[in-house]
Parts: structure tokens; C-alpha cells; sequence
């Protein structure tokens, strides 16, 4: 093994680990801090895709000179659209069901459901491509053995931004400190003067909405169809509970360590005995550490 | 100020709360005085909104807040502490401050709270769950406070406090209403305390007032009557 292939597994590697922070970020603040079950994170993580695809129809037919920028559009798209949908969601079915999280796992599986069969039955079936736009088709030739898809390079941006303004939204803000105190303690944020419903649907929203983002940039990556969000939403939930629920940094290093752990295991073994083996690692650790690996101690 | 009209409480279907009448006036200190399980918590609940009461009605000045949602008595002009104290432990103690002054226009905490528990100036970067008991309930009282209540309402606040942080903390509240003048509806279970900061007691048993003195008539005798096994 040579340097240059170093250089590419630990590129893969960074690759996988953005993608799979853009999926969980989403999924870290509505399992990891609401509680909630979401079942049909993965269904949103679809939606975004097709909003992503249906700006890319528009602006083809509509704006053919602006077809490169639809990119961004797509995703602001994606991200308004998934969390409006998350916020009707959570006024019209969550918040009935804050104590009871058994009855929320169904109930989002239902939706799930739904939300597959409306996939197919009113947008298209069969899996749909999103054209790529020019300037990330190709690769950057950074040395001559080592090549690196602007694609992917956009996504590792696209996380990393994203997950930096999660970051300043949750701990530098109002809105964040919020968000926290509620999903610490509802009934005390309550009595502390926090209107902890209209933050509750904010908060899934805002879950809802990194997931709209996270499916609308594997466009570039994957072709979308009805069952897309259920490919995702196990490595998503893998991921957060390998972190430990209640910790965002834990979500990203657990999404950095699968992330290179599949990069390497790809390397020396099949595809398959690679997740196998991964996910026999992720067990032996949550058997040890129930509360995932990054856990902050505090008496409660 | 306060004042309380045949409130009734239930836990699921066990009438915790019977038919409760009371007021609290302005600048006053009431001590809700009584053993484990006679309903004073449950009492305090329902005033904040945390466990809505079935029936009766509860008014602060002239609002009606017998259906309010608690943030909605929070802007009323109620500050809660309750039992355990219930500090957000992942949030350090300045963000845990913070989170109280949901209801006021200032972004910083006021200097007066680090003036009178200076402990909470030196923890300001730990996170909540970290404090002591002792530490907790000063933050839990900080907490409450910058909202500028116009009634406090303590529960328990002496409950696994050493001796002599009951005193500061006793000390530090008679400070605090003389300098900003809210009410204060504390409930106790132990007498030294309520006897250092209450100007009236109320005894409760079972649900129900049985009992009730001004400080300059009260006998200490009979409420810790009420108050032994």
C-alpha cells in the first residue's frame, strides 16, 4: 500500500463520515434530544431528495441559464419544505405522544408508510436522477495518483457548514439555550417561563429540516426512489446510538470513527463482512457502554 | 396578591389537594407547614401549572390563572422552586441563570444574584448537575428569581441541606425581600426555618388546612406537634 492509497481510503473515509453526520445531526436532535422515535426520518431524508430533484425540473424548463445554481436552491428548498412538514407533523401527531414512545415509533412508522406509498404513487415508482450540475461533475487530480470527486468534496463543505451553524445555533444562541433547557427538563423549562410547546415544534422542525438537507445533497451521490429513506435510516440511528444519545459532539465523532472504520474494513475485506463487522464492533461497545460512547457525567 | 379559591387536586384519581382556600398578601411570607405526603407539593405544582388542578381558581393580582400553561404564570409574575430542586444538569450554572430570564428584557444575569450567592459567581462555568445540594438550591432560588417574580414559591428548600447552609440560605432570602420586594409561599418541614422567614403559617394534613397563626401569636409547640410522627 502506497501513500497515494492512504491518501484515498482516508478521503473515502472523511467522505463517509460527512455523509452520515448529515444524516444523524437531524436525527441527533429529535431522537438524541426530543426523545422522539422517528421512523420516518428516513422518508424525510427522501423528500429533501425530491425537492432537490423537483428544482432541478424547474429550473431546467424555467431557467435553463441558471441550471448551475440550482444546487443551493435545492437544499433551501429541501430544508424549508422537510421542516414545514415537520412541524405540522409534530402539532398534528408528536406532541400527543410524549410519553408514550412505543406509540410514537408506530405512529411514525405509519407515516413512513404513508409517506413511501405517496413516493410512489404521485412523484414516480422508479428511482429518478438528478442531473449533476457542471462544475461538480469530475474530480480534483490533487496529485497524480490521488483523484477526489468534486461531489463528495462538496458534501464534506456542506456538512461541515452545516454542522458548525447547528453548533452556533444550539450553544451561542436564545433560541438554543432553549432548546436545551427544554429537552433537559419540559415541565421545569415550563415553570422557569418557556413556552416548551412552541419549542417543541421548533426543535423537530429544525430535526426535520437537517434531514431534508442530508437527502437532498445524496442526489449527487444516488439516484432517489420510494424505499431511499429506508437504506438510510438504520446507519442513522447506528450512528446516534453508538455516539450516545444525548451528546451532539458524540454524534459527530461516532459518525468519524464508522465513517473511517468502513473506508479501511472496505479495503481488506467484501463490502458486506465490512458492515458485519462493524456493526459487531458498535455492539460490543454499546454492550459496555449502554449510553454510548460519549456520555457527560452529572448528578441529576 | 395571591389568593387561592377551593382548589381541588388530584393525582390520577387520588384526591391529593381538597378544597384548599387561601391568600398570600403583598410583601408576605406564608409557610406551608406539614408532614411527607399531605399535599404540599402537590399544592405547589398546581399553583406554577406543572400539575393542573381540577377545579377552583387561582389569581395573582388581577390575572386569572387557574388554566394558564406555567410559562404563562411565569409571566405573571410567579418564580418556582421546586422540590430536588430540578437544576438543568447538562447546562453550567450561568446558562441554567439564564434559562430563568425567559420573561425580561436583560441578556446578562443581573449583578445582584452573584452579590448574594457568590458561590455561584466562582461555579459559573460548571454545568448544573455538578453543584452540591447546597450549591443547586441557590441556583434553583437565582433561577427563579430573574424573572422578577412578584411571588416567590419555594418548595422544600431545606430538604438534604446541611445545617448551615439552611441558615445562609435562610439569611439570603430575608436580604433578597427586603430588597425586592416580592412574596414569598414556602413550603417546610423544618420549623427553624420557617420560624427565621415566615410571617404566617398554615399546617396542612391530609389535603386540608387544619391550622393557622401569625408569627407574633404562633406557638412552636403546636406546630411541631403537627409536625412529629
Amino acid at each position: 500500500m502506497n501513500i497515494d492509497m492512504l491518501a484515498m481510503q482516508a478521503f473515502t473515509g472523511l467522505s463517509i463520515f460527512t455523509i452520515l453526520m448529515l444524516m444523524a445531526l437531524g436525527l441527533a436532535i429529535v431522537f438524541g434530544l426530543m426523545g422522539v422515535i422517528n421512523m420516518a426520518h428516513g422518508e424525510l431524508m427522501a423528500m429533501g431528495a425530491y425537492c432537490s430533484y423537483a428544482t432541478a425540473l424547474f429550473f431546467e424548463r424555467f431557467l435553463p441559464g441558471l441550471m448551475d445554481s440550482y444546487v443551493f436552491v435545492g437544499i433551501v428548498v429541501a430544508f424549508v419544505v422537510t421542516s414545514l412538514f415537520g412541524y405540522l407533523l409534530e402539532r398534528g401527531l408528536i406532541r400527543f405522544l410524549y410519553q408514550r414512545p412505543l406509540d410514537t415509533l408506530l405512529a411514525t412508522w405509519g407515516v413512513s408508510l404513508i409517506l413511501q406509498q405517496c413516493y410512489r404513487q404521485f412523484i414516480n415508482p422508479r428511482e429518478v436522477e438528478v442531473p449533476t450540475v457542471s462544475w461538480l461533475q469530475g474530480a480534483w487530480q490533487a496529485t497524480e495518483g490521488i483523484s477526489l470527486p468534486l461531489s463528495r468534496i462538496f458534501i464534506i463543505c456542506l456538512a461541515l457548514v452545516t454542522a458548525i451553524l447547528v453548533y452556533l445555533l444550539l450553544f451561542k444562541t436564545r433560541t438554543g439555550l432553549r432548546i436545551r433547557a427544554v429537552t433537559q427538563n419540559r415541565s421545569m423549562a415550563g415553570a422557569t417561563g418557556i413556552n416548551t410547546e412552541r419549542v417543541d415544534a421548533l426543535t423537530f422542525a429544525l430535526g426535520c429540516g437537517l434531514a431534508g438537507i442530508a437527502g437532498s445533497s445524496f442526489t449527487m451521490l444516488a439516484s432517489t426512489g420510494p424505499t431511499t429513506g429506508q437504506q438510510y435510516i438504520v446507519d442513522t440511528f447506528i450512528v446516534v446510538v453508538f455516539g450516545g444519545v444525548e451528546s451532539l459532539l458524540g454524534t459527530i465523532a461516532s459518525a468519524f470513527i464508522i465513517g473511517q472504520m468502513q473506508s479501511w474494513f472496505e479495503y481488506f475485506m467484501s463490502g458486506s463482512m465490512a458492515r458485519a463487522s462493524i456493526l459487531l464492533l458498535v455492539i460490543a461497545v454499546i454492550y459496555f457502554r449502554p449510553n454510548g460512547l460519549f456520555t457527560t457525567k452529572v448528578r441529576r | 396578591m395571591l389568593s387561592v379559591r377551593n382548589l381541588d387536586v388530584y393525582y390520577g384519581d387520588s384526591h391529593v389537594v381538597r378544597d384548599i382556600s387561601f391568600a398570600v398578601g403583598t410583601r408576605e411570607t406564608v409557610a406551608i407547614m406539614g408532614r411527607n405526603g399531605m399535599g404540599k407539593t402537590t399544592l405547589f405544582k398546581s399553583l406554577i401549572g406543572t400539575l393542573p388542578a381540577r377545579r377552583g381558581n387561582i389569581t395573582l393580582g388581577a390575572t386569572d390563572l387557574s388554566r394558564a400553561h406555567s410559562y404563562q404564570r411565569v409571566a405573571a409574575g410567579m418564580g418556582y422552586v421546586p422540590q430536588g430542586r430540578m437544576i438543568f444538569p447538562y447546562l453550567t450554572v450561568e446558562e441554567n441563570i439564564l434559562a430563568g430570564m425567559e420573561t425580561v428584557a436583560e441578556t446578562e444575569v443581573p449583578s445582584y444574584i452573584y452579590e448574594v450567592f457568590p458561590v455561584l459567581k466562582e461555579m459559573r462555568a460548571r454545568r448544573g448537575g455538578n453543584l452540591s445540594g447546597g450549591q443547586q438550591q441557590q441556583l434553583a432560588i437565582a433561577r427563579a428569581l430573574v424573572s422578577n417574580p412578584k411571588l416567590l414559591i419555594l418548595d422544600e428548600p431545606t430538604e438534604g441541606i446541611q445545617p448551615s447552609i439552611i441558615k445562609e440560605i435562610a439569611r439570603a432570602l430575608g436580604r433578597l425581600k427586603s430588597q425586592r420586594n416580592f412574596a414569598l409561599l414556602v413550603s417546610e418541614q423544618v420549623l427553624s426555618f420557617a420560624m427565621e422567614v415566615a410571617d404566617r403559617f398554615l399546617i396542612i394534613e391530609k389535603g386540608e388546612f387544619v391550622y393557622e397563626e401569625t408569627r407574633d401569636k404562633v406557638d412552636a409547640s403546636k406546630i411541631h406537634a403537627y409536625l412529629t410522627i
